[in-house]
């Protein structure tokens, strides 16, 4: 199955997402380039996973699909329409096909509804105006993602719920309108580790199921594969490594990517007795990013008058694509 | 007491008051640490380990309903010392805590240098001066420029916040360091860069820690040993290296089946069900509930049994 058989269903093309500073309200200070230029397709039913740290960028990256900034530059194409132009019913429309699974589900419900309104809420949005039906819908829903029996939940309040069961009802909120594309941002991070897993698998079941797309958003090198088929390196607003994921986990090839799968530890008493080699410093500011590649301030393969001077293209290594110098 | 140990807890317990009853936070919690050891706390949330590190350093809020059990550090009981003996001979002096969340603890309207220095100030009565060159000291050993000395908590970036919470911690040279979810809310390069600071110090000041943590990932980056929470009580206490090849409470091992392995191909299981509540907890083994190899015996208060040196409360290691 390559990627080219498949349909794309979201197109980010040469993206960019600046967002301006002010000095005391009004003179033009510069901009954070949150996002500076990146480009991806996604396909109908795929899985594709988005690794960065905070302030990568990714966060900017999530709203723009989900229509909530609107680029700077270059565009977002879901189908056949750009969601940086439209707006009012069609972006609505739009909406009705992204679904959004936030990272913490206790903040992502209102305290105040109980999960039968939290629920039907998006149906009333989208204009479904016979209750019966939105019944209908909102215990199918929970069934999908096993809050059973339905009657159980629909009363209650989301404080009265665990924090796997909010997840779950944050999940059916955005399944619910049966959406061809779920953005997944950090959805487990804020979970225990015995729960993880059941939410991660409940998400896949149902990626597969509905044959959804899915953009899992993540710092966590150690969930992606067993979620995604293609996963995105992102370094300060740039992606840095596009790979599929066996490549990542067994030959990643950009220096970045590299000091990520080293910093992220498997279980086993080894790891007390042995220092990791990681790169100093932290990730550079986004208002005056470095020159030439953005990594090389870190990077212990810097090439003096390359890496510091040219920002590198994309290159193809075996599997990956990479933007790194070495790979040219 | 044998003083070989430098830590030793024996059945403490704190339990809260509240309008539904007594919580049940920390309901016999027992374990020994050596001297420059680490012993990592796993647990997930809500199971009273961070009520466990507050009851170490007696930082209780004001609805405590039962507190008691026995704290041997380096031999001597501190459990029965009156508040100001405590504060004068063990917290920050022979032990301090790196609060959860310590980037955001910091005062923000004070210098870090002077954050740093003030427990010397107060438990060492030196003067200032003397304060700020032992801050600076510590800021060296955990990797933060001199410089910083002089700046404001906001000035610098998360990981930094950590390194300075630390610094506060040591800069007393107390013999032992709580560290509640030291790296939780920071991204994975910094908390890895984190982890190589704690084995460090560990080596070079001969520091023992507390390890609190729900991540048991990485908290194997620093542990000698393993005790495992659940729902109040300590489950199994362990050797990090016995623990993590093969545990033996049934909680313990669906603990580690259910983490997400990055090298090896394993796909991670999960937990059914949920813990108990700690307003009630079952009478007999709290795990019963989940386990899916109870037996009728579990309907009793599991003892703790020793096998070859690994202290576990389950009735699957009767006799």
């Amino acid at each position: 199955m390559t990627d080219t058989q498949r349909e794309v269903l979201l197109s980010i093309q040469d993206l960019h997402v600046w967002f301006e500073l002010r000095r005391f309200g009004f003179s033009h200070a510069g901009y954070v380039k949150a996002v500076d230029g990146v480009t991806f397709d996604l396909h109908y039913g795929e899985t594709i996973a988005i690794v960065g740290e905070s302030g990568c960028g990714k966060s900017s990256l999530m709203k723009t699909i989900l229509g909530i900034n609107k680029p700077t530059k270059g565009k977002v194409m879901f189908k056949d329409q750009s969601i940086g132009e439209i707006g009012g019913e069609e972006l609505r429309q739009y909406r009705a096909q992204v679904g959004y699974v936030q990272q913490d589900p206790f903040g992502a419900l209102a305290p105040f509804m109980n999960i039968q309104r939290i629920l039907e809420e998006p149906l009333v949005i989208q204009g479904i105006k016979d209750p019966a039906e939105r019944e209908r819908r909102v215990r199918k829903a929970m069934e999908e993602v096993k809050l059973t029996p339905p009657d159980d939940f629909l009363q209650k309040f989301p404080h009265m719920l665990s924090g796997g069961q909010q997840q779950r009802v944050v999940i059916a909120r955005a399944i619910i309108l049966e959406p061809k594309l779920i953005v997944a941002d950090e959805p487990v991070s804020m979970l225990d580790a015995s729960v993880r897993v059941e939410i991660l698998r409940l998400l896949r079941g149902l990626q597969e199921k509905y044959q959804m797309a899915v953009i899992y958003i993540t710092h966590d090198l150690s969930t992606v594969r067993y979620f995604s088929e293609r996963v995105f390196v992102m370094y300060a607003g740039n992606m840095v490594e596009k790979a599929p994921v066996e490549s990542i986990v067994h030959n990643s090839k950009h220096p970045y990517t590299s000091a990520l799968m080293e910093a992220t530890a498997d279980p086993d008493a080894n790891n007390a007795l042995v220092y990791r080699e990681l790169p100093a410093g932290e990730p550079p500011s986004l208002v005056s990013p470095p020159a030439g590649c953005r990594f090389h301030p870190r990077c212990p393969k810097m090439i003096d008058g390359e890496c510091n001077v040219n920002k590198p293209p994309e290159f193809s290594a075996d599997a990956a694509v990479v933007s790194c110098w070495l790979y040219k | 007491m044998a003083s070989d140990k430098l830590l030793s807890i024996q059945d403490l317990v704190l339990h809260f008051k509240t309008q539904r009853g007594p919580v049940q936070a920390v309901d016999g919690v027992f374990f020994d640490l050596g001297y420059k050891e680490a012993v990592v706390v796993l647990g997930e949330s809500g199971c009273g380990k961070s009520s466990l590190a507050k009851a170490l350093l007696r930082l209780l809020p004001r609805n405590v309903s039962r507190y008691d059990g026995k704290v041997y550090l380096e031999g001597q009981e501190i459990m029965g010392m009156d508040e100001e003996q405590y504060r004068q001979n063990v917290r920050w002096v022979r032990m301090s805590l790196v609060p959860q969340a310590a980037m955001n603890s910091l005062n923000p309207v004070m210098k870090v240098g002077d954050q740093v220095a003030e427990p010397m100030m107060a438990h060492h009565g030196v003067k200032k001066e003397e304060a700020l060159i032992q801050a600076a000291k510590m800021f060296q050993h955990v990797g933060v420029p001199v410089d910083f000395l002089d700046r404001y908590a906001f000035e610098l970036s998360g990981g930094m916040r950590q390194r300075v919470a630390i610094a506060m911690s040591l800069v007393t040279a107390p013999a032992l360091v709580v560290l509640d979810e030291p790296t939780s809310a920071l991204d994975v390069l910094t908390q890895a860069n984190i982890f190589n600071v704690l084995k460090r110090l560990k080596k070079e000041l001969e520091v023992s820690f507390v390890l609190i943590t729900h991540d048991i990932a990485t908290s194997s980056e620093l542990a000698d040993r393993v005790a495992v929470m659940y729902a109040g009580q300590i489950v199994e206490v362990s050797d990090a290296h016995r623990f993590f090849n093969e545990p033996l409470h049934p909680y313990s091992r669906m603990l580690m089946a259910s983490v997400p392995r990055l090298r090896a191909d394993v796909e991670p299981d999960f937990i059914t069900g949920q813990p108990p509540s700690l307003l009630n907890p079952p009478t007999g083994c709290r795990f019963a509930d989940r386990c899916p190899k109870r037996f009728a015996k579990c309907s009793e208060e599991p003892p703790v049994f020793n096998i070859d040196g690994i202290q576990v409360k389950c009735w699957l290691y009767n006799g």
